[in-house]
């Protein structure tokens, strides 16, 4: 049975806004980043990368570069493990090591632009450069394909002929296509037909960047007894340790995985793309080698989302209730197979209650970079292709259209589209802080001459994950208490996890110093990913510190020489249930463990199901030039069931950041493809993200729902908010202009093209 | 009785069927017992004793962390779906 908890309102330090932890030495420069690790003996590695999108390599000439001064070890992918073809689980998503081998050197076939042919490690940096230019590699130039339409057309360039695709259960070969999945639930053919008002579109969308400021990188030894040492930038120690495990073809206790601080992620850090080839090149050069990813590189070789082309359509009765929905979506995977057809098909219309529905997915390959996750991958794309299509039908028939999703809204005991039912959700409780929000109520405003306004409304699902977690506790003897946890901190969950040791402890958030861990240093803790690191990590630290409890009332029992059992803790202070007036404080007592026993430790663990799931609303108000067609947003409104807000501080950055991401992929973010299968704006200044200078504040809308399965009741956050903005700014745009826009990017020429 | 629910790509060997009911105390007693009763569905679902990497089994509403040793309550659905969010397929990934 799963373990549930009655919300509680009496906290002193849960809801609380400490400054984080690791707040002065980010903002001074003392923090250490993975491009700041160094060793003694350290030497500089690059890689030497593919300029096409899809060749065979005839011949690699290495011999000029490893003969240049300098220069320690050369690498292609002759050098690489042949790691054998088998799918393993990486807390969120699974990887395949002989893909994931593959795309971080090639064999025989380059499969993307940047796709690396050689790796090469110097004396410093700009001496492996040198050389790296010096690698002769001879190709035989292959088309390419960069979008599903092209990839699946008959007579398409295949990309792994040695692939076998799944196509409902069955195997293809001779395809781009690496999968084909349905869920089918209820007469949708019938209940289509019989339909009052229906409503069919298609939707397409670029391949967009998670934009993380910090690049790539890893710092690698590999010793004479076989030990391999890691220092990087990543979402999970211990998944990381598992990819370079398993790509190396070790055993997992010959790597040692250090996670540095971390300059964003966002689902991006989960795959290691450096830390096998830095490791292989120390093996051969018998140095640490450190590898530091350019920007370029950045884009055209590390994890996108996908891009998308969907179809969708709805069927409502006349009183305005959905009664069928189909969507047929391709997604592009990359070069390797593996895009998000899953979760789209669990996010897709999950805000609503439809009996009938069919999914369709296809998972593509493309002459692109491997998708990576991205804040709640696929969830968005299916966002704004549903999302767009629910107001067109409201358009249509003439309803409301957040009345209709309020009708319409899903609950305990809907069906998601992949038949599983829920629980216990907030998702008309989210509807319902919609309508009362301060936004919705406000009127748009007069736009001033030449220029119109519009409002538009979407909602955003994510089902946030639970599994594995760690985290270890000891007393110091000045009552403060060490804090050792296995979640890397992107986003200040060392304050968060500290909160919940100093909520059960009875002492302040910054009496506990949390420290992120290492491989060797801390249990076994999944990925900060899936919007599960302050449920299931703090969940741990929560069971550490009760634990810890336990161990103190030991000490308490022996100091005052009674029963475990006639000890009490309340608020920080232990009691005796025979005398009351024998009382000891947190701190008073840390001070007198070595008369005690010395040195109190507790540790926590727990691998959980689910961490709630986790519904959103967005309200966007939109400005247009008419003459230009450029967009400005001039109020933003995200409303969510955040659950128990820990720190609510960070719970509003996440949506604020969440919304941040979405406006950009909205509005300006795409990869913009040349022919030859080359990204053209690879680059900060030309792949346009949204700075504090393009967006309002965004306002936030916290809906309270405590999670039953979270002793505090912490619910996920992170990934929600990023759905619903794509969709939210289409309808307003719609509002202000009269006219949808099916593509993104919407940016101002697709706007001024639609005016026309 | 367990309801399975089963997955697209079984349902052919289920002569279609969207879900069907299946006595078991666990889940892995429920994979055998969906074999017996539907050959060929248990090579989609289990891969060296265990359930298949990229799947996850929801019992209830939740996604087990047990695996086949995942106990079921009387009446309980059962969905396979999935695993989280990296995977393509629901039944298995590409290969080679």
């Amino acid at each position: 049975m799963v373990a549930t908890f009655e919300p509680k309102t009496d906290y002193k330090v849960v809801g609380t806004r400490p400054i984080r932890h690791d707040g002065y030495d980010k903002v001074t420069g003392r923090a250490i980043y993975g491009a700041d690790v160094k060793l003694p003996g350290l030497i500089w590695a690059v890689c030497v990368r593919s300029p096409h999108a899809h060749a065979n390599i005839k011949s690699i000439d290495t011999s000029a570069a490893e003969a240049h001064e300098g220069v320690f070890a050369v690498i292609t992918g002759a050098d690489m493990p042949k790691a054998e073809s088998k799918l393993v689980d990486l807390g969120e998503g699974n990887i395949n090591f002989k893909w994931a081998s593959n795309k971080l050197m090639a064999d025989k076939k380059v499969l993307y632009r940047g796709h690396p042919v050689a790796a090469i490690a110097a004396i410093d940096r700009y001496t492996a450069e040198e050389a790296a230019r010096k690698v002769v590699v001879e190709y035989e130039v292959l088309p390419s394909v960069t979008n599903v339409v092209d990839a699946l057309k008959d007579d398409a360039p295949i990309i792994l002929p040695d692939m076998v695709g799944d196509d409902l259960g069955e195997d293809v070969t001779n395809t781009n296509m690496a999968a084909h999945v349905r869920h089918e639930f209820g007469d949708v053919a019938g209940a289509m037909a019989s339909a009052a008002h229906t409503v069919e579109r298609e939707y397409n969308m670029q391949m967009v960047h998670q934009g993380y400021i910090e690049p790539q990188n890893a710092t690698a030894t590999w010793d004479e007894e076989d030990r391999i040492k890691i220092w990087t930038s990543t979402q999970g120690a211990f998944p990381a340790r598992t990819q370079i495990a398993g790509i190396l073809q070790v055993d997992v206790s010959r790597v040692k995985v250090t996670p540095t601080e971390i300059g964003g992620g966002f689902g991006g850090k989960i795959p290691v793309y450096f830390e096998p080839l830095a490791a292989i090149l120390s093996k051969k050069s018998q140095r640490p080698v450190k590898m530091v990813m350019e920007r370029t590189a950045v884009f055209e070789t590390t994890g996108p989302t996908p891009g998308a082309r969907m179809i969708v359509k709805l069927g409502a009765d006349a009183n305005g209730k959905l009664t069928a929905a189909t969507a047929d979506i391709w997604f592009e995977a990359g070069a390797n197979p593996g895009a998000f057809i899953g979760p789209a098909a669990m996010c897709i219309y999950a805000p609503y209650e439809i009996p009938n529905t069919r999914i369709d997915g296809w998972d593509v390959l493309v002459n692109k970079p491997k998708v990576a996750p991205y804040r709640a991958p696929g969830s968005p794309q299916v966002a704004f292709a549903m999302e767009s299509a629910v107001n067109e039908l409201c358009e249509n028939a003439g309803w409301d259209p957040l009345n209709f999703r309020i009708d319409n809204a899903s609950k305990e005991g809907t069906r998601r589209g992949d038949g599983v039912l829920f629980s216990k959700i907030g998702m008309q409780e989210v509807l319902e802080a919609t309508k009362e929000s301060a936004h919705w109520n406000a009127p748009i405003g007069d736009a001033p001459e030449g220029k119109v306004r519009g409002r538009g409304i979407a909602s955003g699902y994510w089902f946030n994950i639970g599994l594995k977690s760690s985290a270890n506790l000891a007393v110091n003897s000045d009552g403060t208490v060490q804090l050792t946890e296995g979640s890397t901190d992107i986003g200040g969950s060392r304050t968060s996890m500290a909160m919940h040791v100093a909520e059960v402890l009875g002492i302040g958030a910054h009496d506990v110093r949390p420290t992120v861990g290492d491989t060797e240093s801390i249990g076994y803790t999944d990925v900060t990913g899936g919007s599960r690191t302050t449920y299931a990590t703090g969940y741990a630290c929560w069971i550490a510190a009760n634990n810890l409890v336990d161990v103190l009332k030991e000490r308490v029992a022996v100091l005052w020489d009674i029963n475990k059992d006639d000890v009490e803790f309340n608020d920080g202070s232990f009691s005796s249930k025979a005398e009351a007036q024998k009382t000891i404080g947190f701190k008073e007592l840390a001070g007198k463990l070595d008369d005690l026993g010395g040195p109190a430790n507790s540790t926590g663990s727990v691998d959980l199901e689910s961490a709630g799931d986790g519904f959103g609303m967005h309200i966007a108000d939109i400005e247009i030039d008419l003459a230009t067609g450029k967009s400005d947003i001039i109020r933003y409104t995200a409303v969510q069931d955040v659950g128990t807000a820990i720190h609510p501080a960070y719970v509003e950055g996440q949506l604020q950041g969440g919304s941040a991401q979405g406006i950009g992929w909205a509005l300006n973010e795409e990869y913009y493809m040349q022919d030859d299968g080359k990204m053209a704006n690879s680059s900060f200044l030309d792949y346009r993200m949204p700075t504090t200078l393009d967006l309002p504040l965004i306002e936030t809308v916290l809906v309270e729902v405590p999670n039953p399965l979270h002793p505090y009741g912490v619910r996920g956050v992170g990934e929600t908010p990023i759905c619903p903005p794509i969709p939210a700014i289409a309808n307003a745009i719609n509002d202000a202009i009269g006219k949808r826009l099916y593509n993104t990017p919407m940016n101002a020429g697709s706007i001024l093209k639609a005016l026309k | 009785m367990a309801t399975v629910f089963l997955p697209y790509a079984l349902r052919k060997y289920a002569d279609g069927a969207e879900r069907v009911e299946i006595a078991a105390k666990t889940l892995g007693e429920l994979i055998d017992n969906l074999e017996a009763a539907y050959p060929g569905t248990g090579d989609h679902l289990v891969e060296e004793g265990r359930l298949k990497p990229g799947l996850a089994a929801i019992v209830g509403h939740m996604a087990t962390r047990r695996g086949l040793l995942q106990k079921l309550e009387p009446d309980t659905e059962v969905h396979f779906i999935t695993a989280i969010s990296g995977g393509s397929g629901v039944i298995d990934n590409s290969r080679n």
